[in-house]
């Protein structure tokens, strides 16, 4: 007897069954946003029960409790205040109660502070979250082009935990063989692109390096003065994916997908994304690779870099991180404006050791370096 | 079919039949139509000329005409004039007494479109969701509603649709290829100045026992032909309309049920 028939019909019968029971569906209705004009197919389509439980999970986290402005300096009170010592003791101290309530309630204090000496700066969280509150500021200040008034604060990347939910680090992936296993970073399943078999390598290529998004051809046939591949081609699909998939949109939130390229034709969002891309590249360039020497072997992904950011750290999901939420509006005075930028050296930092840990002398000089940086990054 | 013998003439050659009568009159109706919406609009480019559905506001209600009415009406008159081709198909096979092997065919591929002009639009509550009536812009629907789920590729149905397109063409260049080599075979390999004798069907049916070590058959290979092409109209309908009305997010996503299966996850 052949026994393969009933073999194969019930490997197919499995796999059509499983096909339709395990995926996660989505029933009607579904909430439909037209984008563009009528018949163009433009339309932002979104699972109402999904849509819910983003709602649910986007929920901004209330003010501790409102500070008095007025009274003695937080820098005057209390020592090695590099960044908030403009602030009032009442409202530093609201500040820091905010701060361990976004980035790590199951602790106190503690987590960041030598509770023997909470000025001292020999515990590794304590320098990055001056860091980080320097990173908060300039993105508020300077990147309004991507962040409007909405603004950002720790807790819309750290959503009450020590490390943002969503992070990225350089994954090399199984090693390749020679040219003789060359996969172009792709065909295997891409974390950073969206489960697809693209290549992962886009995140260093564009969210690190600077390299060129651009790779639609300008003339309708080969002229030779398009020097993309299709490799590249394809390592900007996968980063668009992620984008998309960060955002909870489709393409054509920023595209009208008939020319991709075309500014023209594309929705105003795009000019936002574009320079969210800038802001992505300027945080992990300027705020979070070189903090990487002050980090534990736990707080860095498999290659040893440290954990950085791309679209969804922010976004979480959603196209507008917390539903647009002005979130920064109750915390202007502390990270509304950037009020010092002074750099440290990270490699000078010891565990235990370093009570102070103070800007290079160079960025005494030209203590907007980071800023600069960040502008000229705007303007490209 | 609807009794008496209204209509039952031929024109020439082609038979007329009730349905034939409603055929012209849906397809009349229809191109004038078309052509009324291209006047209003701003080409008479025939590449970019674009009858619009209505906008997503007027839901599953009218539309004035010049804002998506006339592609309403034309849907109508679309379908009223596919439908009565295929019941006209079926008038002239009863009068043959033959199958309705081919209106059931063209039915499927009226289903497919059924299903994205009317099924689809339903499902997701807006006549807005048709396709637009153009060359270029119906292709610029495509790829929108396309990449509105980011790779379409990873569509299943999709998948499905796309190999069953090609193996029909797969197993079409291989039936016109066979029929020809055996019917049409050249010269004789003997004598150059004779004409090769036609060989019969077992001489097909043995070709591929020698190839592949399987012949389907004369009236096999048709019943396969039939089937592919029937499937991949099927489920060309079939990943259209659940995406959307069954699936909101990214097409690679879909395939996590696969990745975390417990086998390897």
């Amino acid at each position: 007897m052949k026994l393969w028939i009933p073999f194969a019909i019930a490997a197919a019968v499995l796999m059509a069954v499983a096909m339709v029971i395990m995926p996660h569906w989505d029933l009607p209705p579904q909430t439909v946003t037209q984008i563009g004009y009528r018949g163009t197919g433009m339309y932002d389509i979104k699972d109402q029960e999904d849509e819910a439980v983003l709602v649910k999970a986007n929920v901004v986290p209330g003010v501790p409790y409102e500070p008095d402005p007025e009274g003695q300096k937080a820098g005057d009170v209390y020592e090695n205040v590099q960044v908030l010592g403009h602030l009032s003791e009442d409202e530093f101290n609201q500040l820091m109660m905010a701060i361990t309530q976004w980035t790590t309630p199951d602790n106190d204090c503690n987590y960041c502070h030598d509770p023997e000496n909470l000025a001292s700066d020999a515990v590794y969280t304590k320098v990055v979250s001056r860091r980080m509150l320097q990173m908060t500021q300039a993105i508020n200040a300077d990147w309004k082009t991507h962040v409007a008034e909405t603004g950002v604060t720790c807790y819309t990347c750290h959503r009450g935990q020590n490390i943002p939910p969503e992070t990225w680090s350089t994954d090399l992936g199984p090693k390749m063989a020679g040219y003789l296993g060359y996969r172009a970073d792709q065909n295997i399943v891409a974390e950073t692109a969206g489960h697809t078999a693209l290549p992962n390598g886009g995140f260093d290529n564009y969210l690190l390096g600077d390299k060129s998004l651009l790779v639609h051809s300008k003339s309708a046939l080969p002229n030779g003065s398009n020097k993309t591949d299709l490799t590249d081609a394809e390592r900007t699909f996968g980063l668009m994916i992620h984008m998309s998939e960060g955002l909870g949109v489709g393409c054509i939130t920023c595209h009208n997908t008939r020319a991709f390229d075309n500014w023209d034709e594309s929705p105003p969002q795009r000019v936002t994304a574009w320079h969210g891309i800038r802001l992505t590249r300027a945080l992990n360039n300027d705020y979070m690779a070189p903090m990487t020497p002050v980090m534990p072997a736990n707080r860095v992904g498999p290659e040893g870099d440290i954990l950085k950011v791309d679209c969804a750290t922010c976004h979480n999901g959603v196209q507008k991180p917390l539903y647009g939420a002005p979130m920064v509006q109750d915390y202007l005075k502390g990270l509304g404006t950037k009020t010092f930028t002074g750099v440290p050296d990270f490699t000078t930092w010891k565990e235990g050791e370093t009570e102070r840990l103070l800007p290079m002398e160079e960025d005494k000089t030209s203590d907007a370096g980071t800023a600069a940086t960040s502008a000229q990054l705007a303007v490209n | 079919m609807i009794g008496g013998d209204l209509f039952d003439f031929w024109v020439g050659p082609f038979y007329v039949g009730f349905f034939g009568v409603t055929t012209a009159f849906f397809t009349i109706l229809g191109t004038a139509l078309i052509l009324y919406g291209a006047a209003l609009g701003p080409t008479w480019n025939i590449w970019r000329i674009s009858i619009a559905p209505p906008d997503l506001s007027y839901g599953l209600a009218l539309a004035p005409l010049a804002k998506g009415g006339l592609w309403q009406i034309i849907t109508i008159c679309a379908l009223g004039a596919f439908v009565s081709w295929a019941l006209r198909e079926v008038e002239i096979c009863r009068k043959l007494g033959i199958g309705y092997h081919v209106p059931f065919a063209f039915g499927v591929a009226i289903f497919a479109y059924f299903t994205l002009v009317v099924i689809r639009p339903v499902l997701l509550g807006a006549w807005g969701h048709g396709f637009p009536y153009g060359i270029f812009s119906h292709l610029d629907w495509v790829s929108n509603v396309g990449y509105q789920y980011l790779h379409f590729h990873y569509n299943p149905a999709h998948m499905l649709a796309i190999t069953f397109f090609f193996t029909t063409c797969l197993a079409l260049a291989m039936h016109g290829g066979l029929i020809l080599s055996a019917s049409n075979p050249g010269r004789s390999r003997k004598d150059p100045k004779v004409r090769g004798s036609v060989k019969v069907a077992d001489y097909e049916d043995t070709f591929f026992r020698d190839a592949v070590g399987y012949s389907i058959g004369a009236l096999g290979i048709h019943r396969l032909g039939l089937l592919l092409a029937i499937n991949a109209g099927f489920w060309s309908a079939v990943c259209i309309v659940i995406s959307g009305p069954l699936w909101t997010k990214g097409w690679p996503q879909w395939w996590n049920w696969w990745l975390d299966l417990p086998f390897w996850s």
